[in-house]
């Protein structure tokens, strides 16, 4: 089809000119989304470590509730944000409504859930395997859980990026509480619908080649740091 | 074991730095200032490119920054109800001054104008090249079970249709599914996808000039004085919403309203065709 084609001459001339609107909508997208899973991160991984060692009645319901969680639709999610911070809603006085502080807001509530069950079931095998081991050394909760994330660490970073993934593609949330606003809150996914609505449909399509570009940067980025570390911790 | 008591401690300070890298960038992050305003816009304004042109040259002029949020007129209104938009620029009259009449807009005021097109495939199904009206063509569509994408949002776009429907005595939606394809999205969504599947659609003159997925479809339907499409701009009413920024929002009504404003839009063309046609102060 002569689209694709066309698609991928304009992403290539888009990037190589390194066009400013989309460096600027490049940027915003990658602070949102790395914002997001920094801010996910301390929420879900102490919450899901405590999670996979702790026992408490009621535990496996909290497991599949968290594990439900995954699968929320980013638009509820944006919905949800929506209500919360328009300023007929309790949270209108932090003027935070069509800012990336929203987007950021929005794209935590949706990953902290997949960072949070993923987490979970890491430490959770790790937990058994060391349970014994720990207690011999009559080390705190706190310290098992510190020490068991350490130990994760390069299981985690993949975890990491599932919810990088999650953010850096969902449209459904950044559009609602974002409101696609040029030069302000305008990201790689609402700059491709809004080209799909403008029937610019080989320019939507050479942004989605750049957006795919980028996660693979991203992901191949920490891949490297990854094998540097592991290269350098066991050397 | 590799375990001892730093590593965790490590890790606590590598997240808090995370955490901190993300508080230092957050200053940037919080919009809204004295020098900018939010606009509830409907779609048309902005995928037409019109803002594009305009707007620059208010922002030069003034130093107010315009961020425009382009939904459905619908979503706009309800947007502004619940206050968040200082200005609302919208294509619905009735809803409009609904909107005013409830205490949450001050006055609204006519800006511009353009029309409602349908358009279809060149094959033409069922004859709307040859209705005088624009209810004689829905009733020509609805005899022929001629496909026919509806927005059905509640846009500014939809409630017109549904008013035309409504004269022609005919009410489409228990046809829904059917003929009648209710996509429920916005002007471009719908309109690739009445393109898609060989549609009829109404679609207001400006966001079709600028679509750039027409495929072969051509206008079956303009010209019908009923087909008029009516621009409005609003000032959401601070003692709703104290937070509104008046003094900006007002200053970009009044040159919106202006000699000058009403003089860029007239100048707004797209393929030699002018999108916008002025009507300030034409009550």
């Amino acid at each position: 089809m002569q689209d694709f084609a066309e698609s991928f001459a304009i992403a290539f001339t888009l990037v190589v000119q390194l066009d400013p609107d989309l460096m600027e909508i490049v940027g915003l997208s990658l602070k949102v989304s790395l914002s997001a899973v920094a801010v996910s991160a301390l929420i879900g991984l102490p919450l899901g470590a405590a999670l996979g060692m702790a026992r408490f009645p009621g535990r496996s319901v909290f497991i599949v509730l968290v594990n439900a969680l995954m699968g929320m639709p980013p638009v509820v999610v944006g919905l949800l944000v929506y209500l919360m911070l328009s300023n007929a809603g309790p949270f209108g006085w932090m003027r935070l409504l069509y800012s990336p502080g929203a987007m950021i807001i929005a794209q935590t509530i949706l990953i902290t859930p997949i960072i949070a069950a993923l987490t979970r079931d890491i430490v959770e095998r790790l937990h058994e395997e060391y349970a014994d081991y720990f207690r011999s050394l009559g080390v705190s909760s706190a310290g098992c859980l510190g020490a068991l994330l350490w130990d994760a660490r390069y299981s985690l970073l993949t975890v990491g990026l599932a919810g990088f993934g999650r953010a850096i593609a969902e449209v459904g949330a950044v559009m609602i509480v974002g409101g696609n606003i040029d030069h302000l809150t305008r990201v790689m996914t609402t700059a491709i619908a809004l080209e799909t609505s403008k029937g610019d449909l080989a320019l939507a399509l050479a942004l989605g080649v750049i957006l795919l570009a980028l996660a693979l940067t991203v992901n191949a980025s920490v891949m490297l740091l990854r094998g540097t570390a592991v290269r350098t911790a066991y050397a | 074991m590799t375990y001892t008591v730093r590593k965790p401690l490590r890790l606590i300070a590598v997240t808090a730095l995370a955490g901190f890298i993300t508080a230092a960038s957050w200053a940037s992050i919080v919009a809204a200032d004295d020098d900018s305003i939010i606009l509830q816009s409907t779609t048309s304004t902005l995928n037409s490119g019109l803002y594009d042109f305009l707007l620059p040259e208010f922002t030069a002029k003034t130093g107010i920054t315009v961020n425009v949020v382009a939904v459905g007129t619908g979503q706009a209104i309800k947007n502004a109800v619940n206050g968040d938009g200082d200005v609302l620029l919208v294509h619905a009259k009735p809803a409009e001054e609904k909107f005013v009449a409830d205490g949450f807009g001050v006055e609204r005021f006519d800006v511009m104008y353009n029309d409602f097109i349908v358009v279809g495939l060149p094959s033409d199904p069922a004859g709307l090249r040859e209705a005088k009206t624009a209810t004689d063509a829905l009733t020509r569509i609805a005899k022929a079970d001629a496909l026919f994408a509806s927005r059905g949002d509640n846009s500014g776009t939809h409630k017109k249709e549904m008013s035309l429907w409504k004269s022609a005595g005919i009410d489409p939606t228990t046809a829904s599914g059917e003929w009648y394809r209710e996509t429920g999205s916005g002007m471009g969504a719908t309109l690739n996808a009445a393109v898609g599947m060989g549609a009829y659609t109404m679609t207001d003159r400006a966001t079709w000039i600028s679509f750039k997925n027409k495929g072969d479809y051509i206008i079956v339907l303009e010209g019908d004085d009923a087909l008029f499409n009516q621009y409005g701009i609003t000032l959401v009413n601070p003692q709703k919403h104290p937070h509104v920024n008046v003094k900006a929002g007002q200053a970009f009504i009044d040159w919106i309203l202006s000699d000058e404003g009403q003089a860029k839009i007239a100048a707004y063309t797209l393929d030699g065709q002018q999108l916008f046609f002025p009507n300030a102060g034409t009550k």
